[in-house]
């Protein structure tokens, strides 16, 4: 069975800039997968060349094992873009727009699926309202529902949280979580890390047009992370254990990989005559990960 | 209406400047009407065209002028709007072929062309006794004329980046070519060195030809307009489809 998507090789230069430098992805049916980078980092530029937007300079990109260039017809039909940017067409209504967008696609009769897919992005009560009436979030999941209306196996959201309220993110997070409940596979690009820590099971971290890191979630983290011990403390701390730690405003932060090391290490403070005072035990999370990645550590270093 | 790339795209494109029909319909009947008022009042009674009446004259080739300059406003501002603001992609993401991309863009330039021309006859048709000698013309020439400016209109609406270079080519390319073609007058009455110069202009066999279908005269043969006109139709067919074909601007 061919993977949901394969990404082979592939490069983009825009002027001077090397957008895409050599890249290698394959992203298997069901995943739910997140594509990171910082600004610049070439996460748009693939999406890109994935919806055929753009044409990638080497390489080759397919969606459910056509390639988008020359089976381009049926590469499209399997792949649902949500874009970054907000954008809307003036002229035309919630549900005008979203049946234009089914028609495009070649699909007649498509009123109970639009009607599914208002009703899952609380969008029903602005059906028949001109575009240009919605605010912001509204037409944010307008976006979403037209990539969804031909029922593609693959979607794509290039940044769909980027200024939204709380409440869009969540119907918004639950109607795709269902979506991949359904077998449908998700390739999302957020800069709320959190957002993709709690959703994705995949991550690849993009650096100039290259992968720097792919895991799984689990595994990126307990590569690349660790828990800490974070305290305040009367007294002086003893100069071994700070060494592999740092101080920031009277807190103490000290690693350790399993928690069987804790009762040792607080053992050993109170040993240097040190009280302590307030205490909290710092999780691995994506952020931290994120951070090391992208300033070069390489993977495991920490382990 | 049927489903599919093609018929869709065709679709919205109409529906889009029927929305704002006022604005892509009124105003340039209007505006055609204002042109045949001033023109035959100051005109009429001085001059005869091809032994037609001055404002029987002007009619056709206001008609004309206006089914030209409405398809090529239709696919240009179209296209240049979805650009600035990004809806483009919407055209872009879906299996829409570039040969539907442009049979849509340009068929929809043609509609509006027509339905504008239509338009403009109605509003001005009272004015003078018009005859329909060999209407086949009438229709053989709006067609192609309305495929040639909303090819050019697609061509502008890709190749414009902003607003005021849409605006430039239309106001330094499309209006001195419409007006300086025989809207008003025949060519026979010009300098000999400008009607040279009016068998260089392409819309003036668009005009010319039209022209012959309401009053079977005309200054050039109503095949070679045909001749002229359908070369430039193949050529700009050609060079648009080229364009979409290769992403200009479009998938970079």
């Amino acid at each position: 069975m061919s993977a949901a998507i394969r990404i082979q090789q592939v490069s983009k230069r825009f002027g001077n800039v090397q957008a895409l430098d050599g890249i290698d992805l394959e992203v298997q049916r069901g995943e739910f997968f997140g594509l990171l980078g910082p600004n610049g980092a070439g996460k748009t530029t693939l999406i890109s060349a994935l919806a055929g937007l753009v044409r990638a300079d080497a390489g080759s990109l397919s969606v459910m094992g056509h390639n988008v260039q020359s089976d381009y017809r049926a590469a499209r039909r399997h792949l649902g873009v949500v874009p970054q940017e907000l954008v809307f067409d003036p002229f035309f209504t919630v549900r005008e727009s979203l049946k234009i967008q089914s028609g495009y696609f070649g699909i007649g009769d498509n009123e109970s699926w639009i009607d599914e897919i208002l009703e899952n992005l609380g969008l029903t009560s602005k059906a028949n309202a001109n575009m240009r009436m919605l605010s912001g979030g509204m037409k944010r999941r307008v976006l979403v529902a037209q990539a969804l209306v031909h029922r593609p196996p693959v979607i794509v959201l290039d940044e769909p949280t980027a200024g939204v309220d709380v409440e869009l993110r969540q119907t918004l997070w639950h109607f795709i979580r269902r979506l991949n409940e359904a077998g449908h596979t998700i390739v999302l690009t957020t800069h709320y890390l959190e957002e993709a820590e709690n959703l994705c099971t995949r991550i690849a971290m993009l650096k100039a047009g290259r992968v720097v890191a792919l895991d799984t979630t689990a595994n990126l983290l307990r590569r690349f992370s660790v828990h800490s011990l974070r305290l305040r403390t009367d007294g002086v701390m003893p100069a071994d254990l700070t060494r592999g730690g740092a101080e920031n405003g009277g807190w103490w932060s000290l690693p350790f990989d399993g928690f069987d090391e804790v009762e040792p290490l607080l053992a050993r403070i109170r040993d240097a005559g040190c009280t302590i005072n307030d205490l909290e035990i710092g999780k691995p999370d994506l952020e931290e990960v994120f951070v090391r990645v992208m300033q070069g550590h390489p993977q495991g270093q920490l382990n | 209406m049927r489903y599919g790339g093609f018929s869709t795209l065709l679709y919205k494109e109409v529906l889009r400047f029927w929305k704002v029909g006022s604005q892509t319909v009124g105003a340039p009947v209007l505006t055609a009407l204002l042109y045949l008022l001033i023109f035959s009042h100051v005109m009429e009674g001085h001059v005869k065209v091809h032994g037609v009446i001055y404002t029987a004259f002007l009619i056709p080739g206001l008609v004309m002028m206006s089914v030209l300059q409405n398809a090529f406003a239709n696919s240009s501002s179209s296209l240049i709007q979805s650009k600035v603001t990004g809806n483009i992609v919407f055209v872009l993401l879906p299996p829409i072929s570039y040969l539907e991309f442009f049979a849509a863009y340009v068929l929809a330039s043609v509609v509006r062309g027509l339905v504008v021309g239509a338009g403009v006859l109605f509003a001005t048709f009272w004015f003078a006794p018009l005859t329909f000698a060999e209407p086949w013309w009438i229709l053989v020439f709006a067609l192609m004329g309305g495929a040639i400016l909303g090819s050019l209109g697609v061509i502008a609406g890709i190749w414009a980046d902003k607003f005021d270079q849409l605006a430039a080519f239309q106001n330094f390319l499309i209006m001195p070519l419409t007006f300086l073609s025989g809207v008003f007058y025949s060519i026979n009455s010009l300098p000999l060195f400008w009607q040279q110069v009016s068998h260089w202009n392409p819309v003036f066999y668009m005009i010319d030809g039209f022209r012959h279908g309401f009053f079977g005269v005309s200054d050039a043969s109503p095949w070679l307009s045909l001749a002229v006109v359908s070369s430039c139709l193949a050529v700009l067919t050609t060079f648009t489809l080229n364009l979409l074909k290769r992403g200009y601007k479009l998938r970079a």
